[in-house]
């Protein structure tokens, strides 16, 4: 694709590493023009000026509502269409919507031009998902540790423990109550706290 | 067994009849399982309604007529079994644009034609002096904030496509907005007109009951197929939510349904604040000002919770006088259908007609008593007004 032909896209994206993300696979593919907005205020006087062919949104933006408001403005000469406005690829909408980003595109862009830049945008969304989902799962793994590592030491306290006996208690009492670790461990902080 | 049902809505006190009949086991006890899913924007209550991610939601009411007529968006026909409030919105404004309207002003500063005449005195002035036009701020273009807005200042002369700008905002935004001197005013719903009050940057100018008498607010919307697919489901959700709203008018259940939608995951907003819009006992002005009424939202009393195609009609009438739908005898037709007063009827066992003060059902202070029948006569008595191009 040459540079004249690549339409000009905006990423409306208040978190700045998924727009970057969605940026890169972009240009990677080939789409030249790109930019990200990730400030809120004066939204529609920054896209008129940019006046782009394709508006990409998150779906967990407040802001989607002022993008329909460009549906509206009757003097505004290029007007946007809602990707829904076509539903002939609902499977498309679905997996956008499941991925939480709703696209727009400007009257005079090709509809079918917009589909690579969709189906781009989704698997860069369900990546990004994913990695957060990896992030928080390691951020919890790293809390447990903690709160485990602290029940340990009450329990080497209380009950004169080494710290694997103290392991050892913690894990057969979870099997025994169908809990996990982490679960036994916070427990025996509260009811440490409450006890002092 | 119980049915899984999912309902979107947007964290506004209007919402409260879906909240408590969810909180309080209502909808559990007519053998539904109901996830409430809070969302962000109207667009994507709207979007997930239409492709089924949704069961119900929600909505306002002109977004469920416009998904109907299939304009602004694809089309989707919906039908609202359930009013979940009228009125509720005010209009705020700052206190320099309040300070310029009450210098102005010929008249009761709660009467809104004293009001918008004021505001179309200010416009002037600001137009000699070549101050930017002011700005206001609105929650959707298929809104009644938008409507009520226009509705009320075009009343006074104020022309609000020409004379002023309108924006659309996300409710969270508006005070931030307001505070920071982007829009000088706006018409929201609550909470969002106290906290504007109580962070010392807003004045409460007009309660829509000021505007309007009766005004369709929020419905429960159904995906009409799925409706018709599902008639009992629909039917428990009517009862549940009839129940809620019975039990949020009660006075002394407000503190508790203050304290539901106070949660986190519901509105996110202090209690106290809420209870206000309760009670339509609102502090207006950041000075401790306050003001009482007993029409300021309605959830259920005086028969507001069953839909009332005229409000349909009238909301249709805003849609072609400000030029978002073509006038037709069929598109009037279906935004009327859009409202279903026979299954609110149905699943409760009523037939009587609620009582209501406004002989019109509407009750608008300014214009002819509205007709259903006659929108082109009824909007030829208007003379500021837009023809779809």
């Amino acid at each position: 694709m040459g540079a004249e032909s690549s339409p000009k896209i905006v990423i409306v994206d208040e978190s700045p590493i998924r727009a970057a993300i969605l940026e890169e696979g972009l240009r990677e593919a080939g789409y030249t023009s790109v930019v990200h907005i990730s400030e809120m205020q004066s939204l529609l006087a920054r896209i008129y000026a940019l006046d782009p062919d394709v508006i990409l949104i998150d779906l967990e933006n407040p802001s989607r509502d002022v993008l329909e408001q460009m549906f509206q403005v009757s003097r505004a000469v290029r007007r946007p269409i809602a990707m829904f406005v076509d539903q002939s690829d609902a499977a498309s909408i679905q997996a956008s919507v499941d991925a939480g980003v709703s696209a727009y595109i400007v009257d005079g862009l090709k509809k079918e031009r917009l589909k690579p830049i969709l189906d781009l945008c989704i698997s860069r969304f369900n990546a990004f998902a994913k990695l957060q989902d990896e992030l928080d799962r390691a951020k919890s793994a790293l809390e447990d540790r903690k709160v485990i590592d602290r029940a340990k030491g009450i329990l080497m306290k209380v009950k004169g423990l080494t710290e694997d006996e103290a392991y050892v208690l913690l894990r057969s009492t979870a099997m025994r109550e169908k809990k996990k670790i982490g679960e036994i461990a916070q427990s025996i902080l509260t009811a440490s706290e409450l006890l002092k | 067994m119980t049915t899984p049902v999912h309902i979107g809505f947007i964290p506004l006190v209007d919402a409260a009849a879906l909240i408590v009949a969810v909180d309080k086991g209502f909808t559990a006890s007519e053998g539904l399982n109901v996830s409430l899913v809070r969302e962000v924007s109207w667009s994507n209550v709207r979007d997930k309604l239409n492709i089924g991610l949704f069961d119900a939601a929600h909505l306002l009411a002109p977004v469920a007529i416009a998904s109907s007529l299939g304009i602004g968006h694809v089309k989707m026909p919906i039908a609202a079994p359930f009013n979940l409030g009228l009125n509720g919105n005010a209009i705020t404004v700052s206190p320099a644009l309040h300070a310029a309207i009450m210098a102005e002003i010929d008249g009761d500063r709660f009467d809104p034609m004293a009001t918008a005449l004021a505001l179309s005195r200010v416009v002037a002035t600001r137009r000699k002096s070549g101050a930017e036009p002011l700005t206001f701020g609105m929650t959707f273009p298929f809104s009644t904030h938008n409507y009520q807005l226009r509705f009320w200042m075009a009343a006074g002369g104020v022309d609000p496509d020409e004379d002023v700008r309108l924006v659309v905002l996300p409710p969270p935004y508006m005070v931030d907005s307001l505070a920071s001197g982007q829009i000088d005013g706006f018409c929201v719903g609550a909470p969002w007109n106290s906290i504007a009050v109580d962070r010392g940057v807003g004045h409460i100018l007009h309660f829509v009951a000021d505007i309007l008498v009766r005004a369709a607010e929020k419905v429960l919307a159904i995906r009409q197929s799925w409706s018709d697919k599902n008639p009992g489901i629909v039917a428990a959700l009517i009862r549940a939510t009839f129940r809620a709203a019975e039990f949020i008018e009660q006075p002394h259940n407000r503190a508790e349904t203050a304290r539901l939608l106070a949660a986190p995951e519901r509105i996110g907003v202090d209690a106290e604040v809420i209870q206000r819009t309760l009670d339509g006992r609102l502090k207006i002005l950041p000075d401790g000002t306050m003001r009482e009424s007993s029409r300021y939202l309605l959830v259920g009393r005086e028969g507001a919770a069953r839909p009332d195609p005229v409000q349909a009609a009238w909301l249709y009438a805003q849609m072609v006088r400000w030029g978002q739908a073509s006038i037709s005898p069929e598109a009037l037709e279906t935004a009327k259908a859009v409202f279903r007063p026979d299954l609110y009827d149905a699943a409760l066992g009523h037939t009587a007609k609620p009582d209501s003060d406004a002989s019109d059902a509407v009750g608008a202070f300014a214009g002819p008593a509205f007709s259903a029948d006659d929108i082109a006569g009824h909007l030829a008595a208007f003379q500021i007004r837009r023809r779809k191009s």
